[in-house]
């Protein structure tokens, strides 16, 4: 090579270079452009999409737990409140792999398959980024495990949270009930954002019927978190607003008086304030522990209190039906004086039994030796020795239709409306009730059997107590009410309560009558008249809980104790200016006048204590 | 010679420029690589969480990087040109050794420890593959002719290859790049790139199955829809995106990105660093930074059309474009253009060894372009 060649050769080479440095280039800027163009359409285009974008990766809507609204009794006695727990609760999209942390939480602490199965149904309903709850109500040392192993437990993190408790047990709850998960029908119906901040809700009793007002207003907390959901700062906050709390007019100390004597009993006890309507207590025994519920109750638990022969959650003082026996005579006298089939001064005689005519059969004198209460036997004396034959004899001339309608004045066979939900009506038989339930047409014989409570009718026991008040307030009809106040303010009467016509010395005779089963000797409630320091009227009942011919005499020892009849009272005090009100129902219990009236006797005792100025009147 | 030179250069008085001049040092290109720098600790310091630990470790990196840099810019281009195979050499032999004494970090063995620091040699074949090929086109005909570019072919698929297996596809594929930029500077005929395109169209599907592994293709399939698995692969992604468009025209400030600080961004201090920065200081300072970027590239252009020798053009252009191609495959992936693959952002993201390369390029750079101006 020659100079001449080489510097050809060097300058051709140079060119070359330059010509791809170029082309390169050219290359170079098209490729930086669509680098220029994505950023620009990234951050300027779409600049909105991203800062929202952006937004929701960081800021979250916490919902903030209003607390339930508290229960109190008519003295001011909390009977359901809110107290914290630790719950342990999953963030699935901050948990890495969502099964590897079950099974390393259930290493170090117990979670149990019913724990993981209900956690995983929970699982499906939430919306992103909410917590679900594994495990409810931590113990002190499985929160100190957690809080030692946190670190290792992304997504995993105890939270506190309010929950509620019945501090009295099982006295209270078939009526405040209890609050328990939402569970799935729920759900669909609930208003998703009111219950943000909780996953209770009132299932039965006080609890679901006050619902709305004791949930309270969930309030919000916009937070701030990073990646892995650390909440590094407070936004913005709605504080929630608690629930209403709810006075009630049960006196803890009747209804613990009324437990107390009835727990070893299946047995129920409404006691109403006659003035006002209100329920001074309300027992159905036997009770459970409504706690139980409150963070889902365990199989073991449920099948115990589901498979229980006593029935334990049957709420026997609103849904137990039971035949009214005798505690219905001195409506039905009332009915007979006021429709004037019968007087004051009307008397009948009472061989012990009685003969309808046209049927063979007759109908027994339940509550006589045999031959029958005797001869000239009146409406007192009917009431106070409880006399069926008089009250058969009566009613044949009343008939059916007059006796039904003034009864369900009085209560019967129909709602009461008790502010709790699940009442049953209890049958009031009439012509038009026959036809229509049974498709039969109505016998005389069906009226006699009605005429002692017997037959188709059926009461609940707080029926009873609503017919023992509107026989104590004098035709007083007062929806019977279990909320007295709510926030402190209590609701001021309504409408002017309509009142049964019936005349007024026909009451003044009743009330006589019914004192008189109490207070005088002969008096079927006579046994529980010692000391006492009141005056009490009240009407004892029984039940029939098989039917026994005629012919055949009740023998308690040839007859299972639960076929044994059920034993009634009605009662209300002072006579003179009644205050309280009470109808109650021992299962099996035999007699109203044993098992029943001493129950009465102590609630109304308890209450007396209360009244000093009834008290002192009487003394 | 070179020594004497130096001496007698300093003992001249006066004139800095003398000194310039005997230190190799281009201001220009000095100037733009501390503004960099600097802007690179800056933008660590707010994706490291505001703390100092990561910004003192690469301060250390950059001041070793500046003494590395002006150590390789002493020697003349040719002494490089003579050494290069055995740098080559030397790091073919190295990615042997990680092959089978190598680090396992997060299922990829790309690291030798070397006890009191690990070095990723894969990184190193980035400036040894062009000087590599450079030096061995320059010496022979320009342009290259068939049997030349057959071996040069086969030069640069030997690193590419080991690195494959360690698996790290991204790094492949720019030391594959950066040796290619040589040839095509050296005026590789068309129609060996045209053949060489279609090759690499045709090796395509059987890159697909055969070379990729299942991580590498979920991050194509990734890119495609980033939605399908939002927690999982697509995260990084949407995250970055999502970063990057937040940041708007300028920014949500210095240490202000919520992205960043709150830790949605992944890698943020490393390969996802230009996130944070488009986060923090918007539009507006990506393109700055790709303004100082076209500054710096541009310099590296012009100190290799300025060479006076084969090598020195070829291996200037190739930093040059093997530089720009960095920058492009980094913006791109944390963009959502290109799947993710492990390609830190040059001279920005956190990380001794790719610095160290880095620094070394421009000290060839800067040797070559010492060379050029003492002629």
């Amino acid at each position: 090579m020659n100079d001449d060649s080489t510097f050809i050769d060097l300058t051709r080479q140079h060119q070359i270079f330059v010509t791809r440095v170029i082309i390169a280039c050219i290359v170079a800027i098209v490729m930086s452009i669509v680098i220029v163009a994505r950023y620009f359409d990234l951050q300027i285009t779409r600049h909105q999409d991203f800062v929202t974008q952006a937004d929701n990766n960081r800021v979250h809507m916490r919902p903030a737990s209003p607390s339930r609204g508290l229960i109190y009794d008519r003295n001011g006695n909390l009977l359901a409140d809110n107290r914290p727990t630790y719950n342990l609760t999953i963030v699935r999209e901050r948990s890495q792999d969502m099964e590897q942390l079950l099974v390393d939480l259930n290493g170090l602490i117990d979670i149990s398959d019913n724990d993981i199965t209900q956690f995983k149904k929970r699982l499906k309903r939430r919306k992103p980024y909410e917590n679900t709850a594994l495990k409810y109500n931590l113990s002190e040392r499985e929160r100190s495990i957690l809080a030692v192993n946190s670190f290792r437990l992304a997504g995993a993190e105890v939270s506190a949270r309010l929950t509620r408790h019945y501090p009295s047990g099982e006295l209270f709850a078939h009526v405040i009930g209890y609050v328990g998960r939402i569970n799935e029908e729920e759900s669909q119906t609930i208003d998703t954002i009111r219950y943000s901040g909780t996953d209770s809700i009132g299932k039965i009793g006080i609890e679901k019927h006050y619902e709305d007002s004791l949930l309270g207003q969930v309030g919000n907390e916009h937070v701030e978190t990073n990646a892995r959901g650390r909440v590094m700062r407070v936004l913005s906050k709605v504080d929630p607003l608690a629930g209403d709390s709810l006075t009630l007019h049960l006196d803890r100390r009747l209804q613990a008086t009324a437990h107390a004597a009835l727990k070893d009993h299946r047995a129920a006890l409404v006691a109403i304030e006659v003035k006002s309507g209100g329920i001074l207590a309300m027992v159905s025994t036997p009770s459970y522990d409504p706690n139980l519920f409150v963070s889902g109750i365990s199989q073991v638990n449920y099948s115990a209190l589901v498979q229980s022969e006593d029935r334990p959650l049957f709420n026997r003082a609103i849904r137990g039906q039971y035949p009214p026996g005798s505690t219905i005579k001195p409506i039905f006298g009332l009915i007979g004086l006021q429709n004037e089939d019968i007087s004051a001064e009307h008397t009948i005689d009472d061989p012990g039994y009685f003969y309808m005519d046209g049927v063979e059969r007759p109908w027994r004198d339940h509550n006589s030796k045999r031959g029958g209460h005797g001869k000239n036997v009146d409406l007192a004396e009917a009431i106070i020795e409880s006399c069926d034959v008089y009250f058969y004899t009566m009613s044949v001339d009343t008939g059916i239709d007059v006796l039904a309608d003034y009864s369900q004045q009085f209560g019967l066979g129909r709602i009461t409306g008790l502010d709790i939900p699940g009442e049953q009506s209890g049958i009031m038989p009439s012509k038009e009730w026959k036809r229509q339930a049974r498709g039969q047409p109505w016998f005389n014989g069906d009226t006699i059997n009605a005429s002692i409570g017997q037959g188709f009718m059926l009461a609940t026991p707080l029926q009873l107590a609503v017919m023992s008040a509107r026989l104590a307030s004098r035709g007083k009809v007062l929806e019977p009410r279990l909320v007295k106040a709510r926030n402190g303010v209590e609701k001021p009467p309504t409408e002017q309560s309509a009142v049964i016509d019936i005349d007024s010395e026909h009451w003044d005779y009743m009330h006589r009558a019914m004192r008189d089963v109490v207070h005088s000797p002969r008096g079927t409630a006579n046994r529980i008249r010692k000391d006492i320091g009141y005056n009490m009227a009240g009407k004892t009942g029984t039940a029939q809980v098989i039917s026994i011919s005629a012919d055949d005499e009740y023998d308690r020892d040839k007859i299972n104790q639960r076929q044994w009849d059920h034993a009634l009272f009605i009662a209300f005090a002072p006579v003179e200016d009644p205050q309280i009100a009470i109808g109650l129902i021992v299962e099996n219990g035999e007699h109203g006048s044993s098992t029943a009236a001493p129950v009465a006797r102590l609630v109304i005792d308890e209450f007396m204590k209360n009244q000093p100025d009834q008290q002192l009147g009487q003394r | 010679m070179h020594k004497n030179d130096f001496v007698r250069q300093l003992q001249t008085p006066g004139g800095s420029m003398k000194i310039r001049q005997a230190l190799n040092l281009d201001y220009m290109l000095t100037g733009i690589l501390i503004t960099l720098c600097a802007i690179s600790l800056l933008v660590i310091y707010s994706a490291g969480g505001q703390s100092t630990l990561y910004v003192k470790r690469q301060l250390v990196f950059i001041l070793a990087g500046f003494v590395v840099m002006g150590l390789v810019a002493q020697f003349p281009p040719r002494v490089w040109e003579r050494w290069a195979f055995l740098l080559y050499i030397a790091g073919i032999a190295s990615l042997a050794a990680v092959l089978f004494v190598g680090v396992e970090i997060n299922g990829a063995q790309r690291w030798l420890n070397l006890g009191f620091t690990r070095l990723q040699p894969s990184e190193f074949m980035k400036i040894c593959v062009p000087l590599m090929i450079a030096s061995y086109i320059a010496k022979n005909a320009i342009p290259p002719t068939f049997k030349h570019v057959v071996l040069a072919v086969l030069l640069i698929f030997l690193p590419v290859f080991l690195v494959i297996q360690q698996p790290d596809l991204g790094t492949a594929i720019l030391i594959c790049a950066s040796g290619f930029f040589v040839l095509f500077l050296a005026g590789l005929k068309r129609s060996y790139l045209i053949s060489a395109f279609v090759l690499a169209l045709a090796a395509l599907p059987s890159l697909w199955f055969f070379v990729m592994r299942d991580y590498q293709k979920q991050r194509v399939l990734t890119l495609l829809n980033p939605q399908q698995d939002k927690l999982g692969a697509g995260w990084n992604i949407i995250q970055s995106t999502t970063a990057i468009g937040s940041g708007g025209w300028s920014g949500k400030g210095w240490t202000k990105g919520t992205q960043s600080q709150l830790n949605f961004l992944p890698e943020s201090h490393t390969d996802f660093i230009i996130a944070v920065l488009a986060e923090e200081f918007g539009l507006v300072g990506v393109l700055a930074l790709c303004g100082l970027y076209l500054l710096l590239i541009g310099r590296c252009l012009f100190i290799g059309l300025n060479a006076t020798s084969m090598f020195g053009r070829l291996i200037a252009g190739s930093i040059a474009f093997t530089l720009f191609i960095f920058i492009f495959v980094n913006l791109s992936m944390v963009s959502g253009i290109l799947p993710v693959v492990g390609a830190p952002l040059p001279l920005i993201s956190y990380g001794g060894t790719a610095l160290m390369t880095l620094f070394v390029g421009f000290g060839i750079l800067m040797s070559v372009a010492g060379d050029s101006k003492k002629r």
